[in-house]
């Protein structure tokens, strides 16, 4: 009884552990098949880590004008609640570890606490740069939440119409019945709709290509970041990671957590080699989504102003999640 | 009505590539006043210069700025020549023509690579820089070296464009006018691109009129006007060339970024082809008037008189006055870069802006500090630099101190 009270923790500690592992792997994976598009060498995969490791080892530089404890805690926040947000999602394809603790709703305001966290910590810094990109990041938040919103109410209505027996906001639910499952076609381009919205809130959230406003380098100098160095900066670019790994397991989570272990368990494959199977079917799916959702966007566009970028999510995003929705709802009428 | 802020830009930002300090009031987003103050990379060549002969100068010149350094040689070279009355042999002409190409093209190049990393579209920068390396490649080919390349002497040229160099010029025109079409495609039929460029920093024809613009900018704005076509010199005037406008691509003139882009395209191939035509009629003849530059120093050391030359730099029209006077050094110089001009057409340029499209506007005059950079004015030691106002206070006090001496004197 004792080591099963234990072993939830562990497992907690050890899926943590993974987490920024892969995330920072992610991030340096990302940084180097751009570089490759780019017809460049790029950093090696590992960068990222070093990156972490120099960070760790700098001085920890709080300006003047800045709000000390806030400016400190923010990083502390943003990696605290992207942590958290980690043990409410499927990560590795397995049932979350809180699911009984919270559901999709408590999710969906964990997700907005990193971004928060970081416009607070731009706005606490004093610095005229990082209050415009905290400014601007707040603005993005208000753009791409609706477009997630209808996305989740979506998926969430299919499901529980198809099952008002289980609960509806679960991830387990989810994966038990994935949503491309239980579509027809015209349901299923709706739920591609449905990815595309989710893919382009990717690169917004993650502060990535033609949505990095709030640290536009050549505009803002790194804009929410540009006071943050040192031990500070290393929490957010561990943030960074761990949001990376969420919000692609949210994906994943929500519109495709189809898994092998189901069909290994047909063919009587059953225990570690079905999870084996399932944690590397998590992972190609987790690379597909990294690279198309991220490298390629990166890469194929410019960096879009914050009145352009806010209208595009607003008019082209949201309404492409709409229609998402339209269509699943169409297709449950047929 | 919300309150305005301000924001430094520089003189250190990632959105610059040399030193210059950019002052802006903003509301929001929006831009409501700029003000600039350059003077952060001034060297004091000039003063240098007036310390050593004209031969000496020359190498001087081309260290005023790391782009333009063929630029600034040709029209150094030029005013000397035209104060002493020296003739440079055709085919020296030609050469020098073929340089000061290569240098447009590769400056153009850059320029497209970097407005592209002003607007986060950092593939499109990566592009420009691989195909910015053929052009050093080639001019490192015939010159022996990548950036300050040595090239002009006082009366000629120093290094020789022989037969067996044509074949290489040639692929590499080739290549540069695949590498047009690819930069035209991409900057006209972009839609993030479009959206970053078109109607960001529009400079009216009227103002730029008014403002003095030079080079592309000007031209962006539909200013019909190309040192190389109104006052043709070097090779120029054997090949016939036309300033380029953004209205032969798109049909109209606005005056904004994407009309400033589309200039420099066109200028890639303009290029291109006036260095093909250069390789074709290349006459034969020497290189330099005078082999010998113990001659020519001597010469130079007894002449007297004024030169004033004007080069289509690919910035715009550059500016070098030089006077001799019978003596072993240079008695006075002064260099008058484009970016003088067409910094002033910038705070015009921001009206309406947004805080995203400065770095836009900035890059697109294509700054050139160095260049810029004649004058900058410091009292003393304490690092407090002076304008107008300072120097008319110093002007009278010191017209004071002259009167005082006078009356002493009665």
């Amino acid at each position: 009884m004792l080591s099963e009270i234990m072993m939830i923790p562990m497992i907690a500690a050890l899926m943590l552990l993974l987490a920024i592992i892969v995330g920072l792997f992610f991030l340096g994976l990302d940084r180097k098949i751009a570089a490759r598009f780019q017809s460049r060498i790029g950093p090696p995969i590992v960068q990222p880590f070093r990156d972490l490791v120099k960070l760790l080892a700098k001085e920890t530089i709080v300006p003047d004008n800045a709000i000390g404890w806030l400016f400190n805690l923010a990083p502390v926040i943003a990696l605290a609640s992207a942590l958290l947000l980690i043990l409410y999602l499927p990560f590795l394809g397995v049932a979350p570890i809180l699911s009984g603790y919270g559901d999709l709703i408590l999710v969906l305001y964990l997700l907005m606490l990193p971004a928060l966290a970081i416009a607070i910590g731009g706005f606490a810094s004093g610095n005229n740069y990082a209050t415009v990109g905290a400014q601007r990041k707040l603005i993005m938040m208000l753009s791409y939440e609706f477009p997630l919103a209808v996305l989740v109410m979506a998926v969430v209505w299919k499901t529980s119409s198809m099952f008002p027996d289980l609960q509806g906001f679960t991830f387990s639910t989810f994966m038990q019945h994935p949503v491309l499952t239980l579509v027809g076609p015209v349901g299923g381009f709706g739920v591609v709709l449905l990815i595309v919205t989710i893919l382009i809130a990717l690169c917004a959230e993650l502060i990535k290509g033609p949505f990095d406003n709030p640290e536009a380098d050549t505009e803002l100098a790194g804009g929410v970041l540009v006071d943050y160095s040192g031990r500070n900066l290393a929490l957010f670019l561990l943030s960074d990671a761990v949001k990376l790994c969420a919000f692609i397991t949210l994906v994943i989570g929500l519109l495709l957590p189809c898994s092998l272990g189901d069909m290994f368990s047909s063919f009587m494959y059953t225990g570690w080699l079905a999870i084996a199977a399932n944690v590397v079917f998590f992972f190609v799916k987790f690379t597909v989504i990294a690279i198309l959702g991220l490298t390629f966007v990166r890469v194929a566009f410019a960096r879009l102003k914050i009145n352009q970028a806010t209208k595009f999510f607003w008019l082209v995003s949201a309404g492409i999640s709409l229609l998402g929705l339209l269509l699943i709802s169409l297709d449950s009428m047929m | 009505m919300h309150d305005a802020y301000k924001m430094f830009l520089g003189p250190v930002h990632p959105a610059l590539e040399e030193p210059i300090f950019f002052d802006f009031k903003i509301v929001g987003e929006k831009v409501i006043a700029t003000n600039l103050k350059p003077g952060n990379a001034h060297r004091g060549i000039e003063a240098l210069g007036m310390k050593r002969n004209p031969i000496q100068v020359l190498y001087l010149s081309e260290r005023i700025c790391g782009i333009c350094s063929v630029s600034h040689a040709s029209t150094f070279s030029r005013a000397v020549e035209a104060a002493a009355g020296i003739e440079v042999p055709e085919r020296a002409d030609y050469i020098r023509t073929i340089f000061c190409e290569l240098e447009r093209l590769h400056s153009h190049i850059l320029w497209a690579g970097l407005l592209a990393h002003e607007i986060g579209f950092h593939s499109v920068l990566h592009y420009g820089m691989k195909v910015r390396e053929d052009v050093m490649d080639l001019l490192e080919y015939l010159s022996g070296n990548r950036v300050n390349y040595g090239v002009y002497v006082i009366g000629g040229v120093r290094r020789d464009i022989p037969k067996e160099k044509h074949e290489k010029i040639r692929q590499s025109i080739k290549y540069y006018n695949a590498a047009f079409e690819k930069f035209k495609d991409v900057f006209l039929n972009d839609k993030t691109i479009r959206m970053r460029t078109e109607g960001v920093g529009v400079l009216t024809k009227n103002d730029a009129l008014k403002l003095c613009a030079v080079g592309p900018t000007a031209r962006g704005s539909g200013l019909n006007k190309d040192t190389r076509q109104d006052w043709s010199y070097l090779a120029y005037g054997d090949i016939g060339v036309k300033a380029q406008l953004p209205s032969q691509v798109t049909g109209k003139i606005n005056g904004d970024v994407l009309d400033r882009t589309i200039v420099r395209l066109l200028e890639i191939k303009q290029s291109a082809e006036i260095i093909e035509r250069c390789i074709d009629q290349m006459p034969k003849g020497s290189l330099v008037s005078e082999p010998k530059a113990a001659v020519i120093l001597s010469r130079l050391k007894n002449a007297e008189g004024e030169g004033i030359a004007r080069t289509e730099a690919p910035r715009g029209e550059l500016h070098h006055y030089v006077r001799l006077a019978k003596k072993e050094v240079v008695d006075t110089w002064k260099a008058k870069a484009p970016t003088y001009n067409n910094l002033m057409a910038v705070p015009v340029m921001m009206k309406d802006a947004q805080i995203a499209d400065i770095p836009v506007i900035i890059c697109s005059i294509d700054p050139c500090i160095a260049c810029l950079d004649r004058v900058s004015i410091i009292e003393g030691n304490s690092g407090k630099s002076m304008n107008k106002y300072d120097l008319h206070e110093l002007c009278l006090r010191k017209s004071e101190m002259f009167g005082k001496i006078e009356r002493g004197h009665q």
